[in-house]
């Protein structure tokens, strides 16, 4: 601990911030973000034009888009996340930060994790829960650098030498604890092997969660932790307060408490409880307020500062930073009306809203933090202004013409979608015609996604012009600060560790105890019992599944859902709606949040096997303009039979209804299984004996059996006594 | 659909523990005064070398 008590001076602590750590995690938002924004604009690419994919498993689509989500908001996000809150909070709690030795486990357990996602995730080792994909051994890894970054951080708080939590502290304490709550409770599965585990939650209860925790990282990751650094860098870049302290109090409170409800708007017409969807409706109504709240607080913090719009470049940055924060708070709230749900679910509509928040909110704001954080650390000046305004104007361009060729896409899909004409037959009967009407906007937003990494590029070689001009850093830059009282002068030393200790523990003890009894009553609540009892499911046959977890790895849930909604248009289009029932042996569900290609959710039995063998292995066979990769490789890997037995016990074990001889035999059913697809395949083409036991088999044994595994049985009457 | 007692305890857990935080910084004294804290995070020490020039921000352009 740098902190000493100058013993002549008597009053004044001298204290060295670290700002090496601020530095480390700032080198790592630039890497990470220049990777992220490439793997991004290479998914773009590939839905303009599908063979930028150069036929390699790793680079496909449905591998490359986790990617690049979890690369944009945790790598990217997560490191300027942690640089502001370690710079700011030093400043604002006039202390060093708790231990050196946790922020540097933070930083570099923080990256390993980022590189056990950059080489699993293209692998397809995955959950297929959205931005929550990764695999059991990195899910303990987060958890455990999650605690790391909390005990260092309200250790900090426990040592400041301001009584004081200025607000932007409170957004962080808010991070920090449901951050930790939501990805542990999301995250609960079992092991199969190394890298492959399953939920315990199944079909609509895992679509719940997920959706739960896919809606609070938006709002605890993205929103939350960026409303603190505007509350310190917006003010600290105005040289102007906060436009009103008691409204960002107050916005603070109603945020956090209006929330954590928000998720089930993720499901709106899905085979989820209305009662529930509607929660989670009108709850994403109320947020409009708060969200506002933060948006004016923001904006008019600039007040009497305006001109500088004309020629400070981080001025311009976070202004447009918060506008769009305004826009996508307006957005959302308006997308959460089951009405417009109805249009804009599964479109580009809802790409282009997220894009919206994640270039313009968190890009911009992270880009005006950066472009003061770094002439500060260095103690210089940036190295060109001029260079600033090419990449705000560039980047404000890109994002512009991303958010528009998407609006434009996704109501155009979802119009055609939802057409039907006089005769009430669907205009558009045919998905591809309305994929081939929105492939030229799929150009417009790779070049807008272009524009917006040419100027991230621009802030590349600015920042590391300035570091390279810029004199030595002073790395014992001593400060003097009053204690907090003049009673407790041993700060950093002696009891006052302990009472940070003390806090720690009480934070770490709340998140134990709820994860504790969230342990303990898990097992009754995974269950399923609410199901009609007209509706009997037959579980997945052990090819089935082996086929299922090939989909899952393939990650065909990013572009089809497996969710019939309650809407005419839809029923008109896939059959009738899902039910709950067809999917309460799903681990993880895949009811999808996306429809690049049509729904999958009764598939099963609409084409014979043959079509799907050539459909895998070249969409273009059967739909001459699909934009689908191709899987060719699917008809060369061989089926892991072997595994199938645990998998089977695993899922027994989790209360599907298997039979001990159905888990001892799982491998041995799943080749007969699979012989017969095989030997089916094998009448019509003798040419095709090498796709013996390969994974295309499996494949299609599981989408045969999409909407094939549940039955409607007849009840029995109650008048007969 | 009693997967929804689990985010609803979990979601009211967080609530709650807001909702003692809420008190605690009540009681502590934290929202005593809404007006000067927005200004003291200004008076940094970070800016303690730009004293000499104060309008350095403001013309960081020309």
């Amino acid at each position: 601990m740098s902190v000493v008590k100058q013993a002549g001076a008597g009053i004044l602590d001298r204290v060295v911030y670290d700002d090496d750590i601020v530095i480390k995690f700032l080198y790592a938002t630039l890497f990470w973000g220049a990777a992220a924004f490439l793997v991004g604009l290479l998914a773009a690419l590939q839905l303009a034009f599908w063979p930028a994919n150069l036929e390699i498993d790793w680079l496909t689509f449905g591998r490359i888009r986790p990617l690049h989500t979890n690369a944009a908001i945790f790598a990217f996000g997560g490191n300027i996340i942690f640089a502001g809150i370690y710079h700011s909070t030093q400043r604002l709690l006039k202390t060093r930060n708790f231990s050196d030795m946790l922020s540097n486990i933070h930083f570099w357990g923080w990256q390993l994790i980022i590189v056990g996602a950059l080489i699993t995730l293209p692998l397809g080792y995955t959950m297929s829960k959205e931005y929550a994909e990764l695999e059991w051994p990195l899910d303990i890894g987060i958890a455990v650098i999650w605690v790391v970054f909390a005990v260092n951080f309200f250790g900090t708080i426990a040592v400041r030498r301001v009584k004081h939590l200025y607000v932007a502290i409170w957004f962080y304490i808010a991070t920090i604890i449901t951050v930790a709550m939501l990805h542990i409770v999301n995250s609960i599965e079992i092991p199969v092997a190394f890298l492959k585990s399953y939920p315990v939650y199944a079909g609509v209860q895992d679509a719940l969660v997920q959706w739960w925790y896919g809606h609070n990282a938006v709002a605890f990751f993205l929103t939350t932790p960026f409303l603190g650094l505007m509350y310190y860098y917006v003010p600290k870049a105005a040289n102007r307060p906060i436009y009103s302290y008691k409204l960002s109090i107050i916005h603070f409170w109603s945020l956090v408490f209006i929330y954590i409800w928000a998720g089930p708007h993720h499901l709106l017409n899905t085979a989820l409880p209305d009662w529930a969807q509607t929660i989670g409706m009108v709850f994403s109504l109320m947020l409009w307020a708060p969200s506002w709240g933060g948006m004016i607080n923001g904006l008019l913090t600039l007040r009497g500062a305006w001109h500088r719009l004309r020629t400070d470049p981080i001025i311009k940055f976070l202004a447009v930073a918060v506008t769009f924060y305004g826009m996508s708070t307006f957005e959302g709230p308006l997308l959460s009306i089951k009405s417009v749900s109805s249009l804009a679910h599964y479109t580009d509509w809802i790409i282009g809203h997220v894009h919206g928040g994640t270039l313009g909110w968190n890009g911009f704001l992270t880009f005006g933090i950066i472009y003061y954080l770094v002439p500060k650390l260095w103690k210089t000046k940036i190295y060109s202004v001029k260079l600033e305004n090419w990449h705000f104007w560039t980047g404000l361009l890109g994002i512009l013409l991303y958010y528009i060729s998407m609006w434009a896409s996704g109501i155009t899909q979802g119009l055609m979608w939802q057409a039907i004409g006089e005769n009430g037959q669907l205009v558009y009967p045919d998905f591809i015609e309305t994929v081939m009407r929105i492939v030229p906007l799929y150009w417009v937003r790779f070049i807008g996604g272009s524009l917006f990494l040419t100027g991230f590029l621009m802030l590349l070689y600015n920042v590391w012009m300035t570091i390279k001009l810029a004199p030595k850093r002073d790395k014992e830059d001593v400060r003097e600060i009053a204690p907090l009282s003049a009673d407790v002068t041993d700060i950093g030393t002696g009891h006052r560790k302990l009472e940070a200790l003390g806090l720690v523990f009480t934070v770490l003890l709340f998140i134990s105890v709820i994860v504790g009894s969230v342990i303990e009553i898990l097992p009754t609540l995974s269950i399923y019992k609410y199901l009609p009892s007209s509706e009997k499911t037959e579980p997945y046959t052990p090819l089935e599944l082996a086929g299922r977890d090939i989909y899952i790895k393939e990650g065909c849930y990013v572009c089809h859902s497996q969710m019939i909604r309650k809407l005419p248009f839809d029923v008109l289009r896939y059959g009738p709606n899902s039910t709950i029932a067809e999917s309460m042996y799903d681990r993880p569900f895949q009811w999808g949040s996306k429809r690049t290609g049509p729904d999958l959710a009764r598939v099963g039995g609409k084409y014979p096997d043959m079509w799907h063998l050539r459909h895998m292995i070249n969409p273009r066979d059967i739909t001459p303009k699909s934009i689908m990769p191709s899987y060719s490789w699917q008809a060369v890997k061989k089926i892991d039979y072997h595994i199938l037995r645990k998998k089977f016990s695993v899922m027994k074990m989790l209360g599907v209804p298997y039979t001990e001889d159905e888990v001892v035999n799982a491998d041995i059913n799943a080749e007969k299984e699979a012989a017969v697809i095989y030997e089916g395949l094998l009448e019509q083409d003798p040419s095709l004996k090498s796709i013996k036991d390969t994974e295309i088999i499996a494949l299609i044994a599981y989408l045969q059996s999409l909407g094939q595994k549940t039955t409607t049985v007849e009840e029995v009457s109650t008048s007969n006594k | 659909m009693n997967i929804i007692f689990l985010t609803l305890g979990v979601s009211i857990a967080i609530a709650v523990s807001f909702l003692f935080a809420f008190i605690w910084a009540a009681r502590n004294g934290q929202y005593d005064d809404l007006e000067t804290p927005g200004h003291r995070m200004l008076l940094d020490d970070d800016d303690e070398t730009e004293k000499t020039n104060k309008n350095k921000t403001e013309d960081r352009d020309s």
